[in-house]
């Protein structure tokens, strides 16, 4: 079925332009971007007002499956990325077992074959099992797939492991994601540590936990030439650090979450579990650090870290409960309201971070609207709000801080290979 | 006033006038204690559960105690006898204790904030007895009852808290309530055990005992938990006891009327020596009597009663 995407706007992230053209879409490809464009065998999809981009890719999600499917699986982690405007996922290998294997890559492309929503791309250890002591067949995880490589939740502590990582990864040009964190310096650490930790009695963790190992990573990818993306940066002086390394021309790139630059450790009190994340929310000026890193392109990428945990998971005394939240429901309302409207990111700025930034560190094409180009589109309008409403959200689990906030600027359309999948803010299969 | 709150979470939640009720109402409660039959029947037909994830048999008896002396029924759960050691959630622990008809629920627990969160989910009162390093507010209580009793205000006091401050729930009830009746609270202790930024709950910070005690009112010690070495947070209990230990040299850096607390049980010879423990500025031990009375009109408020019915 042939679509026409009429009197939109297309963001063009990588010219940062955004010009009114129709764009028609058949067989899975762009078969045409003009001005007003006719067809009369197409279904028309009104577009006015509204942002017409390329897909949106969540380089940094957590499906769970294989192993933890109480939390997410693959059809409802793609479900839920549908919902947020995401056309593609990168999932982190932290599943049970350890996407350390091409077997497990297999496994999950194969699954999300049949019944992913969106297009999903796996992302392999670093080392076997993630346990920091050998190196996983990375040349064996690419040719199955993988787009990258992170040992993400577990970091490499050893700083020896790490560079002969990174040699490797570099020889066959993957890029390793780092979760980087010195687990000596959080040693049990529950949030920021600050005044509010320091007043809820919860154990904190330091800037410093992650400042020393994004150094560390910057000084070995700067050894080893091998391409390193740092993930979920929360900290001032990281942000520092990664644009000290940009202006000396280290292979550097870096992301942020949207609760990074949104909520500060603030969230915390009450003990609210759904705000105990790590790298933990920090302080007011960490968050405006953030914001201008993500400004003056420090920071390259927008990813959610979304990392569903079951209600039980959450629903008890704060240091027993697990980390994380969920994020693809509300990432772009937040992009938009948090950066797009207050004039921090234009709206080319902020696709780039969201579409065609994650496709460049992952060596995948696309992201960009080109005629012939693949039709992965996402359709945003910039004045509908909506209230998160947990009982609507897709994801099995529920945990995320912004339940009841009302978001405005939000995925209208997604389609992926020029079949709708999300449309009005309603799931099509 | 009335008291008007379900539970007692900490002291940070407490106004001026709250605080001063609880103190207050503990004034009748102790002379209870004192008389030759202690039994009075104002809680006739009430009850508490204590509920302790922790071990502390100090804390334990004085609620026990409390309850008894004002005819409340009681039962003791402990986590190693209950269906907590089979993992039974805390939530689940709560909503069954409250389904058997329980006034009071007293919990103990190490995770900070888990008095706050049983709270949210049980109809019946809920009693911090120390979650974490969070909060012990009947102990921040009895503290302040002891020194307003012996210093008639509390308005103007400077009052040194010396020890482990980092993993002390003594130390931040004490900072609340303390500052909020209008004295100068001082922390001092290593640096490796002084919490970030704890300037910003209203207390001076300080790593050298002779400037901290100097002028003082009143020396709150704390205990020192062995644990602490063994975690690299000193180097040993000598050098600790060396930098920190309140002795009878160190004391004199205070104003002569100065009181020694001590929320127990005492290291003697290491943060505290026996001398000054038992000396003549000593109320340690007029702190566990003041903590019985305290927790009495704690259940007294919590289940009801009114100040102006026991006060004559
Ligand atoms: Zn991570």
């Amino acid at each position: 079925m042939p679509y026409l995407i009429k009197n939109g706007i297309v963001v063009d992230p990588i010219d940062e332009t955004l010009t009114e053209l129709d764009v028609l879409v058949d067989n899975g490809s762009i078969v045409e971007m003009a001005k007003d464009l006719t067809a009369p065998e197409a279904e028309i999809i009104d577009a006015k007002g509204c942002y017409v981009c390329p897909g949106l890719l969540d380089m940094h999600v957590h499906l769970r499956e294989p192993g933890y499917e109480y939390k997410e699986d693959i059809e409802s982690g793609t479900r839920a990325a549908a919902m947020g405007g995401f056309t593609a996922v990168a999932c982190m290998p932290n599943t049970n077992p350890v996407a350390d294997n091409a077997a497990v890559i297999n496994h999950i492309l194969e699954r999300a074959a049949r019944v992913g929503v969106t297009r999903v791309h796996p992302i392999g250890a670093l080392t076997k099992g993630s346990q920091g002591k050998e190196l996983t067949e990375m040349a064996d995880l690419q040719a199955a797939g993988a787009v990258a490589l992170s040992d993400d939740g577990q970091p490499v502590m050893d700083a020896g492991m790490m560079q002969r990582v990174m040699q490797y990864a570099g020889m066959l040009g993957l890029t390793v994601v780092s979760h980087s964190e010195d687990l000596s310096l959080t040693a049990g650490g529950l949030m920021n540590e600050g005044a509010v930790s320091t007043m809820l009695g919860l154990k904190g963790i330091p800037n410093a936990a992650e400042e020393v190992m994004v150094a560390r990573d910057i000084l070995l990818a700067e050894n080893t030439g091998c391409p390193l993306h740092l993930a979920h940066i929360s900290t001032a002086g990281s942000v520092r650090l990664i644009r000290q390394a940009k202006s000396r021309g280290v292979k550097v790139t870096a992301e942020a979450t949207p609760h990074h630059f949104t909520l500060t450790e603030e969230a915390v009190q009450g003990y609210n579990t759904n705000a105990k994340v790590n790298p933990p929310l920090r302080r007011q000026e960490d968050v405006e650090a953030v914001k201008e890193g993500l400004k003056d392109g420090t920071i390259d990428v927008i990813a959610t870290d979304h990392a569903p945990h079951a209600y039980h998971e959450k629903d008890v005394e704060f240091q027993y409960a697990a980390n994380g939240l969920i994020g693809l429901e509300t990432a772009v309302g937040l992009v938009f309201s948090q950066l797009v409207q207050p004039g921090i990111l234009s709206v080319p700025q902020a696709i780039a971070k969201l579409a065609s930034n994650p496709r460049q560190i992952l060596h995948l094409s696309g992201g960009k609207l080109a005629k012939g180009g693949v039709a992965d589109i996402t359709i945003i309008d910039p004045n509908l709000s909506e209230v998160v409403d947990p009982a609507k959200l897709q994801s099995k689990s529920k945990n995320t801080p912004f339940i009841r906030w009302k978001l405005t600027g939000l995925p209208v359309l997604t389609m992926v290979a020029g079949k709708p999948v999300m449309q009005k803010r309603r799931l099509l299969r | 006033m009335f008291w008007q709150r379900k539970d007692l979470l900490g002291l940070k939640y407490l106004s001026v006038e709250e605080i001063n009720l609880i103190l207050d109402t503990a004034i009748p409660m102790k002379e209870i204690i004192g008389r030759k039959i202690k039994k009075t029947p104002t809680l006739r037909g009430r009850s508490m559960v204590t509920l302790f994830y922790e071990n502390s048999t100090r804390t334990r008896s004085s609620f026990d105690l409390a309850a008894k002396f004002l005819s409340a029924d009681t039962i003791g759960v402990a986590a190693a006898s209950s269906s907590v050691a089979k993992g039974e959630s805390l939530r689940d622990t709560g909503l069954t204790l409250n389904a058997m008809g329980v006034d009071v629920v007293v919990i103990r627990h190490p995770a900070s904030g888990a008095a706050e969160y049983l709270a949210k989910y049980i109809p019946a009162a809920v009693i911090n007895a120390g979650d974490g390093t969070h909060e012990h507010p009947t102990q921040g209580l009895l503290d302040m009852f002891t020194i307003r009793e012996k210093k008639g205000s509390i308005t103007g006091l400077k009052v040194c808290i010396v020890g482990d401050i980092l993993h002390s729930r003594v130390a931040r009830s004490n900072i609340w309530g303390l500052t909020k009746l209008g004295a100068e609270v001082r922390v001092v202790g290593p640096a490796t055990l002084m919490p970030l930024d704890i300037e910003q709950m209203g207390a001076k910070v300080y790593t050298e005992l002779t400037p901290a005690l100097e002028g003082v009112d009143v020396v709150n010690v704390l205990r020192i938990q062995m644990e602490r070495q063994q975690q690299g947070l000193f180097p040993s209990l000598r050098e600790y006891s060396r930098l920190f230990g309140l002795n009878q040299a160190r004391l004199e850096l205070t104003k002569p009327d100065a009181l020694v607390l001590h929320p127990g049980p005492m290291n003697r010879g290491i943060e505290i020596d026996p001398q000054v423990a038992y000396g003549s500025r000593s109320v340690i031990n007029e702190q566990v009597t003041n903590g019985v009375a305290v927790r009495m009109a704690l259940l007294y408020l919590l289940t009801g009663g009114e100040y102006d019915a026991i006060s004559h």
